[in-house]
């Protein structure tokens, strides 16, 4: 049977992620990078994708939750026995740690304890290289432990106390209080490093890597709302943040379908500048200034890389991914075809990419950084790029395969963009932008919007100039700054994208169409609907009701995909995806933005009152 | 003898092997890295150890340099296919004898017989250097070939 999407959980260290199912089944894992060829692919294909299971013989009960505030996954299994635990991680090290002990770099450790009772363990270890068309033999080495050649020069080693077999699976009984120990490694360009598995080398990895999770987590900066959520959000981000470059890729999984066995499958390991703006807005509301202030590096470079011109996506190192291609010798998670790597979307126009980038930029600033002279001539260069093609059909937000059309989303964020610079421009971080002509252009993007992109008959703003229908990125209008929350406009459109698109309480479409019939309800939306509130277009009240029904519908340690099925609340799309933990942070942030402001207010109030009384 | 020609060809002829080597183990054709494998005798870190042999590196080239001049010598003259048979010998050296010793002398390599530890950590080349790729020995036989052209067309005799 088919792993529900939600019943994944990840590991990772910042250069790549791992995930591993309820039913302690490490089903996708690709090194050295996010965006690498896969080792692990059962994900994609149970029968021919591969495996790393370690769990008691079925039938037996699992709970699973990560270790306080980092990345490192417990599973508790209750098998018929007694029962166990599997810890799993790939451990991170500070400079030091890295001088001190042996690693290669790349290294996933298992720990399977023995707590109570019993167990009958099943280990099952089957890797396929290159997304499984690669069959290649395992050879047992003796103390070397078991290697496996994954194809150009690439080396997988599995080093374990446990009696695995040559064909790498085995049957262990385990008595309380015994545990075993495993660590997954690779190397591609120099001779391996293979760490010994042993307990007191596993134990004191685990602890490190406890101990530098929970450190960086602890200088999360956020007292409000949901605060576990958005710490594990915040982890997960960090998670996903490729460490050598800054870049946040969108998910660490390809084709998990959007729709149930439908075809909306895509290759999100890459970076997308649709959500710069909102993923800077997180990682500084939260105070990761160094995180970032490394993301906004790489998209200065990477945008400066394709000056004038934005792409939609680029890869870790901020270059022009290769194309998209399907892989048909893959079954697709529950049948979805066909499997994609690489994504199409790369060579379509999405305007509204600028103001994201411009908006981040800004974003940079009031965080107290300071461009330099190539900053802001880059930022000038999209100025002019946006004032020259702001009339131009694009692919919009959505990246909709087909016919550019005049999307108002992306008619806004031009908008936004000029508006953003212009400001920039008056507070002197600008000296040498044509504000002059910046200001023209985005006078017009005003008028054009507020006579097309409005609807009397519909009485919102709609999806694209002179159309007939709304799209839930129309709730961000507020957010960019081109209207206030309670505007009358803003509230009428709010009130038709509630009425046509919200499909459960809280959960929203982004909007109907062909390509929207079967998906689900997409969490970054969703959240929109809820930060929309929080920014003054509803009561606190209708803000924290909103976000509480979509605090239930993550998975039970805490991760999100792009998608929630609305019948039955499972998640649909890439997982876990960063950019609707980017939306669950933003609403947190705005909601304690708003409480705050609540209660300074009513502190005035009661100085106001106190010294009005004779 | 001509020292500064013998510190030339070494030169030369290491920066040549080097290359190919470090092109070769980018080109995912061989994981075998001398300079890395010369460094982790002396720290645990990789980074280090790869500058650190780097260096060393050098060093063994002006030494093994020396050793090709004194063939010449016994030859009676240098030249590029000369130094190109002694590199042949000197791969076979290499990897009959040195390989196959090197779990035994490298303080941080594992051996199959005791495994790994965490002092010796290593992955160990296997016969031939097998372990580190399948081309590895062809790798090994090409880089010392054209040390020894290099060595042996840069050197002359006073």
């Amino acid at each position: 049977m088919t792993t529900p999407i939600q019943d994944y959980a990840i590991v990772g260290d910042g250069r790549s992620a791992a995930l591993i199912s309820r039913g302690g089944s490490l089903d996708w894992l690709c090194w050295p990078r996010f965006d690498s060829p896969s080792l692990f692919a059962a994900l994609l294909d149970e029968d021919r994708g591969g495996r790393f299971s370690i769990a008691p013989r079925r039938p037996f009960r699992s709970e699973r939750t990560y270790l306080g505030d980092t990345n490192v996954l417990r599973t508790r299994f209750s098998a018929a026995g007694g029962e166990l635990t599997l810890t799993d991680f790939m451990p991170v090290y500070t400079s030091v740690d890295a001088r001190k002990h042996p690693h290669g770099g790349h290294e996933l450790v298992r720990i399977a304890r023995c707590e109570s009772g019993q167990v009958e363990l099943e280990i099952v270890f089957d890797p396929r290289p290159e997304y499984a068309v690669l069959v290649p033999e395992i050879t047992a080495l003796g103390k070397l432990g078991l290697r496996l050649d994954a194809g150009r020069g690439r080396l997988l080693t599995l080093l374990t106390d446990a009696p695995l077999g040559p064909e790498g699976q085995a049957r262990i009984r385990m008595r309380s209080g015994e545990e075993l120990h495993f660590s997954l490694g690779y190397a591609n360009c120099a001779p391996a490093t293979l760490p010994p598995p042993t307990a007191e080398r596993c134990a004191l990895l685990l602890e490190e890597t406890l101990r530098l999770w929970r450190e960086w987590a602890s200088r999360t900066r956020y007292e409000g709302p949901a605060r576990d959520l958005v710490v594990r959000s915040a982890l997960l981000l960090k998670l996903l943040q490729y460490a050598p470059s800054g870049a946040i890729v969108a998910a660490p999984t390809t084709s998990l379908p959007e729709r149930p066995g439908g075809d909306l499958n895509w290759d999100y390991r890459f970076c997308w500048l649709r959500d710069a703006a909102l993923t800077a807005r997180a990682l500084f509301g939260l105070g990761h200034i160094a995180e970032a202030d490394t993301f906004m590096s790489w998209l200065l470079n990477a945008t400066s890389l394709s000056l004038p011109k934005l792409r939609v996506l680029y890869d870790l190192y901020g270059r022009k991914p290769a194309p998209e291609r399907e892989l048909p010798h893959l079954a697709g998670y529950g049948g979805a075809r066909p499997v994609r790597v690489g994504n199409a979307a790369m060579s379509q126009v999405q305007l509204d990419t600028y103001g994201e980038v411009v908006e981040a930029a800004a974003y940079f600033i009031r965080s107290g950084g300071v461009f330099d002279r190539s900053i802001a001539d880059l930022l000038c260069h999209f100025g002019c790029e946006v004032a020259r093609s702001w009339r131009e059909p694009d692919e919009g937000i959505w990246e909709i395969r087909g016919i550019p059309r005049h999307f108002t989303h992306s008619r806004v964020l031009c908008w936004s963009a000029l508006h953003r610079l212009c400001e920039l421009h008056e507070k002197g971080h600008l000296p040498g932008a044509p504000a002059a002509e910046f200001k023209r252009a985005r006078d017009l993007i005003r008028l054009e919007v507020e006579t097309l992109g409005w609807s009397e008959q519909l009485q919102s703003y709609t999806r694209t100039l002179a159309g007939g229908d709304v799209d839930s990125s129309l709730l961000l209008l507020p957010w960019y700054g081109y209207c206030a929350a309670d505007a009358p406009r803003m509230r009428a459109t709010w009130r038709r994208i509630h009425a046509t698109l919200e499909v459960r309480p809280g959960l929203f479409r982004r909007y109907h169409g062909e390509l929207t019939v079967g998906e689900g309800a997409f969490g970054i939306c969703s959240f929109w609907a809820a930060e929309y509130l929080a920014l003054g277009g509803g009561t606190l009240e209708e803000a924290e009701d909103h976000f509480e029904m979509l605090l239930g519908h993550a998975n039970d340690v805490g991760l999100y995909g792009e998608e929630i099925e609305p019948e039955t609340g499972g998640a649909l799309g890439n997982f876990p995806q960063a950019y609707t933990h980017v939306g669950l942070i933003n609403a947190a942030l705005s909601m304690r933005n708003r409480l705050e402001r609540g209660k300074r207010e009513a502190q005035r109030a009661r100085v106001r009152l106190a010294e009005a009384r004779p | 003898m001509n020292w500064p020609g013998i510190l030339l060809a070494g030169f030369a002829g290491t920066l040549v092997l080097t290359s190919l080597e470090s092109g070769a183990q980018q080109l995912h054709l061989t994981r075998m890295s001398l300079p890395y494998l010369l460094g982790a005798m002396f720290t645990p870190s990789r980074d280090r150890a790869k500058v650190i042999g780097f260096f060393a590196h050098l060093i063994n080239g002006q030494i093994l340099a020396l050793f090709y001049v004194a063939i010449f010598n016994a030859m009676g003259g240098s030249g590029a296919v000369r130094g190109m048979l002694i590199g042949l010998i000197h791969s076979a050296v290499v990897l009959l004898v040195v390989v196959p010793l090197l779990p035994s002398i490298h303080p941080r390599m594992a051996s199959v017989h005791q495994g790994p530890t965490e002092l010796r950590h290593i992955e160990p080349p296997g016969p031939l250097g097998l372990y580190y790729g399948v081309t590895t020995p062809v790798m090994v036989v090409l880089s010392h070939l054209a040390f020894g052209m290099v060595v042996g067309a840069l050197y002359r005799f006073e």
